[in-house]
């Protein structure tokens, strides 16, 4: 016999303003299974849930309906109430009477109808719900992390120095990502290789961290705890144990003329090249696409000169398996691309920028490597096209970004910053030079950001003019930067000798082949999405998985250290169980039933059912039906769904279930109809 | 395929060549275009200044008097085509504004119009294999600088059909017919429009600055889709050249008339005759028609 209590929430004013919560108790105690029920301002505080513990004893209830928010807020909430109560948590169930009722709707009277639909719903449901007791997992306490860039280096140490080894896997032949090109930061100035690369050191010194660069994740497959993954370690064709790092081969390589994508191709680099000077590791690798030898079969400069005998032609990709616990996704950003093609429908080009073919527009990341000592001029600010000193440069904001127009709704946060940055070190550089910035708003958040922007106008002088540019265009050897300035109204053209767009932070192009592989959900966008935005910004949507840094959304570093920190003591929290508990709602198989058909195998996501052979007692194979791995079934319940002999079941939701539920409604409407 | 072709005044006065050449070349490219009959303002200029609603009625008047023709209309004037879409636009996404305009229009609107550039569906509908296969004189050594004006692709989300600032379907369309397109910057600048009546003197700026970017980016001649943009551009010419003591001395082509002379049509059956900028001394220079012929 069913002895169900009903609770309904006010939540204060969000459910009580319009829903009539006083009557919907009242009715919920006329349901049929239903013994007790009340309504209160807050049911998820202390004495709200004294409240339904109290019911639960003095009543000697076997099932509770919380109607109230969402289940994602509070179900754990109650259910954990329930279990102190010394009932089985699963016979707790909630009814969402706040965002798919009293938030949606203002006709009171049909909203405390719905109410009290949701509640019959639920009882309904509670009514044929039987006890459920968690799946346990053991825990592989080894962690994984993709991107070696600023984020995926800090959630690594912390792990490592946790005490967990960790894998990480970075695309690149170096660690360092974008960082690595920088030439000084925000808002301290203080040079970015010197605060970067005792990390990268430490990164490839610690013992509990090995290091997978020119390497990608292949294929993931398992859940929280439990993760095989498959890491493809490309062919670098310099044998890492032989190569002493000398460089030597680098210099000899005839093959000269390659853009060097670490100065975003304002300098040019060989086929046999080391990315940049502090790269971690520090030994080269060959550019197939532009070695001599691998194109002709001739050459064999580098193999010639190498000392060590390191150079290896045959080098082929090799597929590593690792088993661990939690991931940390960190694989960062990449700039909008300006020219027309783009690599989304979604997204327009900037034709009328005329970026790549006037070389003096450059973007953000070009003109950071002007400004770094290490990059193609030494630090000195010389232009593309013909070397000279520009003596007016123009910095453009929000080249892609707030700009529905091209595509891109979302602020990209951090270029208000660094447009400031760039003004600034240019000015010191050329004090006799003119900076000229358009912007929209200044978005400088951040400590003492303002302060630094300010700073950038009042002390270095930078001329802000607040409006966008129609176009740029070239003009007796000068570039002609038409836009407004909307504060004073007037049309202004500046004749400039360097344009640098601060274009949008987009997430690295096809990294949604990535995320699909994790299956993690990511936005319109391609950034990961969390799995809340105010309460778990660091988990991904999948349990195990966590993320850091600027895949996630356009961040700085100070951000991205502290959200891979967070991601790395989330992993750590997970991985210092010696168990998981994972949610008992599952899909169940009915062997008597199954026809092995399969259909379910092809169709589970988690790759949860395999093939299961029912013998005789001689040992024989009588058939074969399918089976559930509960440890892996994310009871997504595609299975039931495709299921052609209805021998599958999801636990917490069953077929007898959800038409009880239906049927309610149903029964009720056919009342009114009456 | 079938439009109902919606002239706009504009075409059936001081812009009667680009209504002549559209004429001329569309059928070559298997368009029909049958006339909307009694077709009425677009609402335009005055219109469209001085009350909104009233300029999207006489849209709707107009949609329907297409309807009885097709459902695809199809425009050649850059501000008749501006404003039937932005009245498209509007009653599709305001119950509110379609209401009061029916009410104005005593009319309905059906929803099922669709309004079409014609430049729109020579690149994107007819496509540019189809109209290589039509040319027969192509139009060698002629530097061309398609200027498309301020109404054709803006606002984009009404009217674009192709990149708002940096639009190319007319760049495609001429390289096609063998033209060398010039790479310039003032492919959407203002003209000045019909500022030409109230200050001239602003419009004389505006254009001379077009002709002169034009020119000095190698251009011979300019191509336009707009008779305000061709008005300003072509008539002024004398005007701006004596103003600002230049000799520009561009001709000024609809873009139709230039696809006619790729398509070896004479300069008649484009109304080449019409144009203010003598055309044919380079027309002749280039070899690409002969005003006797
Ligand atoms: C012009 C400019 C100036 C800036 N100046 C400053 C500043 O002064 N101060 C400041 O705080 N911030 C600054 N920033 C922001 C800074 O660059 C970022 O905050 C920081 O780099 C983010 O780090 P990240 O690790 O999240 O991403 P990234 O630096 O992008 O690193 C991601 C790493 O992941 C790797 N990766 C990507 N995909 C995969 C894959 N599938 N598998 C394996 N590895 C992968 C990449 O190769 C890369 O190494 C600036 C940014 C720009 C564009």
């Amino acid at each position: 016999m069913a002895r169900i209590g009903v609770f309904v929430c006010h939540c204060g004013e969000n459910i009580a303003s319009v829903v009539d919560c006083e009557r919907v108790a009242k009715i919920s105690a006329s349901l049929p299974g239903v013994t007790y029920a009340t309504d209160y301002k807050y049911m998820c505080s202390d004495p709200g849930q004294d409240l339904i513990k109290s019911a639960i004893a003095e009543h000697n209830l076997n099932g509770v309906v919380v109607a109230a928010c969402s289940p994602h807020m509070h179900e754990t909430t109650f259910r954990k109430a329930a279990q102190q109560a010394g009932l089985n948590p699963y016979l707790c169930e909630m009814a969402n009477i706040r965002e798919h009722c009293s938030w949606v709707h203002d006709d009171h009277e049909k909203a405390t109808q719905k109410a009290i639909d949701l509640v019959r719903i639920m009882v309904e449901k509670v009514r044929r719900n039987h006890p459920l007791e968690p799946v346990r997992v053991s825990v592989t306490k080894r962690a994984l992390v993709i991107g070696g860039g600023i984020a995926g280096i800090q959630a690594a140490l912390d792990m490592a120095n946790g005490g967990i080894e960790v894998v990480l896997v970075e695309k690149e032949p170096s660690i360092g990502g974008h960082m690595a090109q920088l030439s000084e930061t925000f808002p301290t100035l203080d040079c970015s290789q010197c605060i970067l690369t005792p990390k990268m050191v430490e990164v490839a010194q610690h013992p509990n961290i090995k290091l997978y660069t020119y390497s990608e994740v292949e294929n993931v497959s398992g859940f929280v705890g439990n993760f095989k993954v498959t890491v493809r370690k490309k062919a670098r064709s310099v044998n890492m144990e032989l190569c002493n790092g000398c460089g030597l081969c680098t210099q000899k390589c005839p093959s000269r003329k390659i853009p060097n994508e670490f100065d975003r191709g304002l300098s040019n680099r060989s086929a046999i090249y080391i990315p940049f000077p502090q790269a971690i590791p520090n030994k080269p690798v060959i550019d197939r696409d532009h070695c001599i030898h691998f194109k002709t079969g001739k050459c064999g400069v580098c193999e010639k000169v190498c000392g060590t005998k390191a150079i290896d032609f045959d080098q082929q990709d090799e597929l590593v398996n690792e088993e661990v616990g939690a991931i940390v996704v960190a694989t960062g950003y990449d700039l909008y691309n300006i020219s027309m093609d783009q690599p989304n429908d979604k997204l327009e080009g900037y034709g009328e920028y005329g970026y790549g073919k006037y070389p003096d527009v450059i973007d953000g990341l070009q003109f950071e490597r002007l400004l770094s000592a290490t990059g193609p001029t030494g630090g000195k600010i010389l232009r593309p096209s013909d070397g000279k000193e520009p003596k007016n440069v123009v910095f453009i904001s929000c080249v892609g970004s707030r700009h529905n127009a091209k595509g891109i709704t979302y602020c990209s946060k951090i270029c208000c910053t660094y447009i400031a940055k760039h003004g600034m070190l240019y000015k010191h550089k050329v004090p006799d030079g003119n900076a000229y910035v358009f912007y929209m708003d200044v978005r400088t958040s951040g400590k003492r950001f303002d302060e630094f922007w300010r700073r950038a106008v009042e002390e270095d002088g930078l001329v802000y003019l607040r409006g966008r540019v129609s176009k740029i265009y070239e003009q007796d050897g000068h570039l002609i930067v038409k836009g407004a300035d909307t504060l004073s109204g007037v049309a202004v053209e500046v004749e400039a000798d360097l344009v640098v767009l601060a274009t949008a932070i987009v997430p690295q192009p096809n990294i949604e082949k990535l995320f699909q592989n994790l299956g993690i959900s990511y936005d319109e966008y391609n950034f990961v999405t969390e799995a809340h935005p105010k309460l778990r910004p660091v988990e991904s949507s999948t349990a195990g998985i966590f993320l850091a840094g600027a895949c996630h959304s356009p961040k700085d570093i100070p951000e991205s250290v502290a959200q891979a920190s967070a991601a790395a003591s989330k992993a750590l929290i997970l991985l210092s169980k010696p168990e998981l508990e994972r949610e008992p709602l599952v899909a169940k198989v009915n062997e008597a039933t199954c026809i092995g058909c399969f259909y379910c195998l092809r169709a589970c996501p988690a790759k949860a059912i395999t093939e299961k052979e029912i013998k005789n007692r001689a040992g024989e194979v009588l058939r074969k039906v399918s089976e559930v791995n509960p440890s892996v079934c994310t009871g997504c319940g595609t299975c039931v769904s495709v299921c052609f002999s209805n021998s599958i079941d999801l636990e917490g939701f069953t077929d007898e279930q959800i038409y009880a539920e239906i049927n309610s409604v149903i029964e009720r409407m056919s009342v009114i109809q009456q | 395929m079938r439009f109902a072709y919606y002239p706009g005044c504009s075409l059936h006065s001081t812009a009667v060549e680009f209504d002549i050449s559209t004429r001329a070349v569309a059928p070559l490219l298997g368009i029909e275009l049958v006339e909307i009959p009694n077709w009425v303002c677009c609402g335009a200029s005055p219109t469209h200044q001085r009350d909104s609603i009233l300029s999207y009625a006489l849209a709707v008047a107009n949609f329907n008097k297409a309807e009885l023709v097709n459902e695809q209309i199809g425009v050649q004037c850059a501000s008749c085509y501006n404003n039937l879409r932005r009245a498209l636009f509007e009653l599709h996404h305001s119950d509110e504004i379609k209401k009061k305009v029916e009410k104005v229009a005593g009319l309905d609107f059906g929803n099922n119009v669709q309004v079409f550039h014609l430049l729109d569906v020579f690149r994107n509908q007819i496509g540019l294999e189809a109209i290589k296969e039509k040319v027969t004189h192509p139009l060698k050594g002629l530097n061309v600088a398609a200027y498309y004006g301020c109404l054709l692709t803006r606002p984009p989300e009404a009217v674009a059909f192709d990149d708002p600032e940096w639009p190319t379907s007319m760049d495609d369309i001429l390289q096609t017919c063998g033209a060398t397109m010039v790479d310039w910057p003032y492919k959407t600048e203002c003209c000045g429009a019909s500022l030409a009546l109230s200050r001239t003197d602003v419009v004389q700026k505006l254009s001379h600055d077009i002709l002169k970017m034009a020119k000095t980016h190698g251009a011979d001649c300019i191509a336009v889709a707009c008779p305000l943009c061709h008005s300003n551009l072509d008539l002024r010419q004398k005007s701006i050249e004596k103003k600002f003591a230049e000799n520009l001395e561009l001709p000024i082509f609809y873009y139709t008339q230039l696809m006619g002379l790729a398509f070896g049509l004479s300069g008649k059956e484009l109304g080449l005759d019409k144009l203010i900028v003598n055309p044919w001394k380079l027309l002749e220079e280039k070899g690409i028609g002969s005003k006797k012929s």
